[in-house]
């Protein structure tokens, strides 16, 4: 804890903002064997939310007001909104399979759950070490979180990478929004109300897409799986 | 200026929705309006943009660079909205034709609607949105021919473009971190100040931004490694879509990666921004030219000729002498009309054909009277011969490339165009030129044929009827999203050996033909207004940088 943002000796406000950061990377993690679509779709919005609580820490702290609408509007939509967009599109998938909670997703790693997590770590000390390199200082936030936020990000690459199946990819991609939210949360929590609305409003569009196409390929393939995608090759 | 702007900002997506309300044959006459009135108002800013910059409604701003990405999207709209009339044809009566011909035209309005509004945006946020939205429009236009072929290449196009553009996001947001430094907390990443103040800004986050930006716009951009999604979602897509696809969509992106290279350029000097897209570049052409030789299918190997272009501006940029941007600027106009017209040439083909396989598609020469000698010519244009547009530019790339003493990245592009050009060359002329043999060889292995390109016979103008490919009730085009598997993935196709010659439809013929006419004029002699135009970009990309 070197870099804290204003003082040499972790604040509680520095300490409680590092520990909800943490809390954002386990949930990557543990998107890596979460084995229901439901339960991805959970796990998502609990992200969503912890990155609107610590917007909300960080306007209390800092005295940005317009993080307070910010926070709203990102727990509105991201913990609420999409998710439940998710679940009107992606609802019935799972008739024909043989989980009550959707469809079945346990299984669909390319490696086993202990070496994808494996590999997830070397990457993700590998983002926390290069952006604490750069030396790049907030004024708002301790720069771990920037570092984390890096992390998340990389992790959530993996995720897309490893799990084969397009549900969990398109939560990766989702969640790969979440870990570039706290990066703006921390260096950008400067940045204009109108153009975070924007983005967020984008991510709807994103999201509602995302659900076409998973029941396009439902529709197709009879499951969620991208283990027959491969007949585009050369 | 105002009402121009506004204009282009408007009519498209009004367009858009009237196309999902009216009837069809309104729907296929107002894109056709809307595309060439959108084409006419993107010309009309050229002069003004070429004196100096248009600012409209606070969160538009048009410069020189943004107009020439401006004109290459708008000329390819209006070819491809006339082009589609053929493609779609008339007097089709299949259950779901209508839905799918609909949602086509609606979708090719809004994402020619997003490619035309990125380029206009004054901030790096703004832009970023615009190319995003790009790429969740185009992803359905991919998937909308319902095969699984279709399927499949959308779903990798949307998570490999999303992926990559979330990247790029975290590229802005440093951006916007480091402009912050300079212009206070509350700026809205808008380019013209971040651009006066980029001798202030802190060197590590515009470098990292920048990086990142190569890496996330380029994998839109089809830049090799992050290129994979591109041969798949072309040779998927609609051949409307793929034009645009490739001529306009894969330009755009390289005109976000120019505004990250103005304002690193401007902050930490031209040489990390020219040394990482020189990698990018030589990697991408060389890798694509190879590519080029092995392909079986005419739309994948005219995606990895994409690659290979966008390859050429990435070094073209790279060389950084002011002959070399001024190439590479031109380039992307040229390549946009020869991409366009090679791209919709092939779908000629394709629907002549009823396949995308190379083995299959013999003698086009004497079967397209028309659309063989354009498609040859869009060929020869795309491998850099003379008189067409693109040896102009690429002669300028390579004469600036000299100029700025780098010799060696030069030696390599030259080596690199003329594979790729013998690559092309050979296939294509196999397809154009072989005779067909007396009894054609059926296919060996099912080909899997889009469902919109191999339909029912065309009763365009100067169609000619009963000229399908596959016997009679076998092609059901697999038009409604949300009809499952009505047409099998695969089905065998023969090219008959009774089949005429003569065009599909003369809509299929006229844009080519404008496209061919469009090449011409800008290898040969440039419009003063455009050479202008050019060099007044050129002087907003290198200003910075001397």
């Amino acid at each position: 804890m070197l870099a804290t943002a204003g003082a040499a000796a972790p604040s509680v406000f520095s300490g409680g903002a590092t520990v909800i950061a943490v809390g954002v990377l386990l949930i990557e993690f543990w998107m890596m064997r979460q084995a229901l679509l439901r339960d991805q779709v959970r796990l998502y919005a609990a992200q969503s939310a912890l990155i609107s609580v610590l917007a909300v820490v960080v306007a209390a702290a800092r005295h940005l007001p317009d993080l307070y609408v910010l926070a709203g509007l990102s727990f509105a939509l991201k913990a609420v909104i999409v998710p439940i967009v998710l679940r009107r599109l992606l609802r019935g998938l799972g008739a024909r399979g043989t989980s009550p909670g959707w469809t079945d997703i346990a299984g669909s790693g390319a490696l086993s759950l202990a070496s994808t997590v494996l590999i997830a770590i070397v990457v993700a000390a590998f983002g926390f070490f290069s952006v604490a390199a750069l030396g790049i200082q907030s004024p708002v936030l301790p720069a771990t979180a920037l570092e984390i936020s890096v992390a998340v990000v990389l992790v959530a690459f993996v995720l897309m990478i490893m799990r084969r199946d397009v549900a969990s990819q398109a939560i990766g991609f989702l969640s790969l929004e979440n870990g570039v939210s706290l990066t703006a949360l921390v260096v950008a929590a400067g940045l204009p109300l109108i153009l975070e609305v924007v983005f967020l409003f984008d991510l709807l569009v994103v999201a509602v897409v995302f659900g076409l196409l998973i029941r396009v390929h439902h529709g197709r393939a009879e499951s969620l799986s991208t283990a027959d995608l491969t007949s585009l090759r050369g | 200026m105002h009402a121009v702007v506004l204009l282009l900002l408007i009519l498209p997506v009004a367009a858009a929705l009237a196309c999902l309300r009216v009837p069809l044959p309104a729907a296929r006459a107002l894109t056709a309006v809307t595309a060439l009135a959108c084409f006419g108002l993107v010309l009309s800013l050229v002069p003004a943009a070429a004196r100096g910059d248009i600012s409209a409604l606070r969160f538009v701003r048009i410069d020189a660079l943004s107009s020439v990405f401006l004109l290459a999207t708008g000329f390819l709209y209006a070819a491809v909205a006339l082009y589609s009339i053929g493609y779609l044809g008339q007097g089709r009566h299949e259950a779901g034709f209508d839905r799918y011909s609909r949602r086509l035209w609606a979708g090719l309005n809004l994402f020619a609607w997003a490619m035309l509004t990125a380029p206009m945006m004054s901030s790096l946020a703004l832009l970023w949105v615009a190319i995003e939205v790009t790429t969740v429009i185009s992803a359905l236009l991919v998937a909308i021919e319902n095969t699984d072929g279709a399927a499949e290449a959308a779903w990798k196009y949307v998570l490999i473009a999303s992926a990559g553009l979330g990247l790029a996001l975290l590229a802005t947001i440093f951006a916007y971190y480091a402009g912050a430094q300079a212009l206070g907390q509350s700026y809205d990443l808008a380019f013209g100040p971040l651009l006066q103040v980029a001798g202030r800004l802190p060197h590590a986050p515009v470098q990292l931004a920048f990086v990142l930006a190569v890496l996330g716009f380029g994998t839109k951009m089809g830049l090799f490694p992050v290129h994979t999604w591109l041969p798949d979602a072309h040779s998927e897509a609609p051949t409307p879509v793929s034009a645009l696809l490739s001529g306009s969509l894969l330009a755009v992106s390289f005109y976000a990666i120019l505004r990250f290279y103005q304002v690193t350029a401007a902050a930490v000097g031209p040489r990390l921004p020219r040394d990482v897209l020189l990698v990018f570049g030589i990697a991408s052409l060389l890798l694509a030219s190879l590519y080029l030789f092995g392909q079986r299918d005419v739309k994948r190997l005219l995606a990895y000729s994409s690659v290979e272009h966008m390859g050429i501006l990435a070094i073209g940029m790279s060389f950084g002498a002011p002959i070399a941007v001024a190439g590479v600027l031109l380039h992307v106009l040229a390549h946009a009309a020869a991409k366009g017209n090679a791209f919709m040439g092939a779908g000629v083909l394709v629907r002549k054909f009823g396949t995308k396989r190379i083995s299959s598609i013999r003698g086009g020469l004497d079967l397209l009277p028309w659309s063989g000698p354009l498609f040859l010519l869009a060929i020869l244009a795309l491998g850099a011969m003379p008189p067409f547009g693109i040896f102009r530019s690429e002669f300028e790339i390579v004469a600036g490339g000299f100029r700025a003493g780098g010799n060696a990245a030069a030696a390599v592009l030259i080596i690199g165009v003329t594979v790729a050009f013998f690559g092309l060359a050979a296939t294509t002329g196999r397809m154009l030129l072989q005779p067909r043999a007396g009894a054609p060889e059926r296919a060996a292995e099912p080909v899997p044929v889009p469902a919109g390109a191999s339909g029912p016979p065309m009763a365009g103008p100067g169609g000619v009827p009963g000229d399908r490919p596959a016997g009679p009730g076998s092609a059901r085009p697999a038009a409604d999203a949300s009809i499952p598997a009505v047409l099998p993935a695969s089905r065998p196709t023969a090219p008959g050996p009774g089949r005429r010659r003569g065009e599909p439809s003369a809509w299929m013929v006229v844009p080519v033909a404008a496209g061919a006419v469009a090449l011409i004029v800008l290898g040969v002699h440039p419009p003063a207004e455009l050479t202008h135009l050019l060099a007044r970009a050129v002087s907003e990309l290198t200003g910075a940088a001397r």
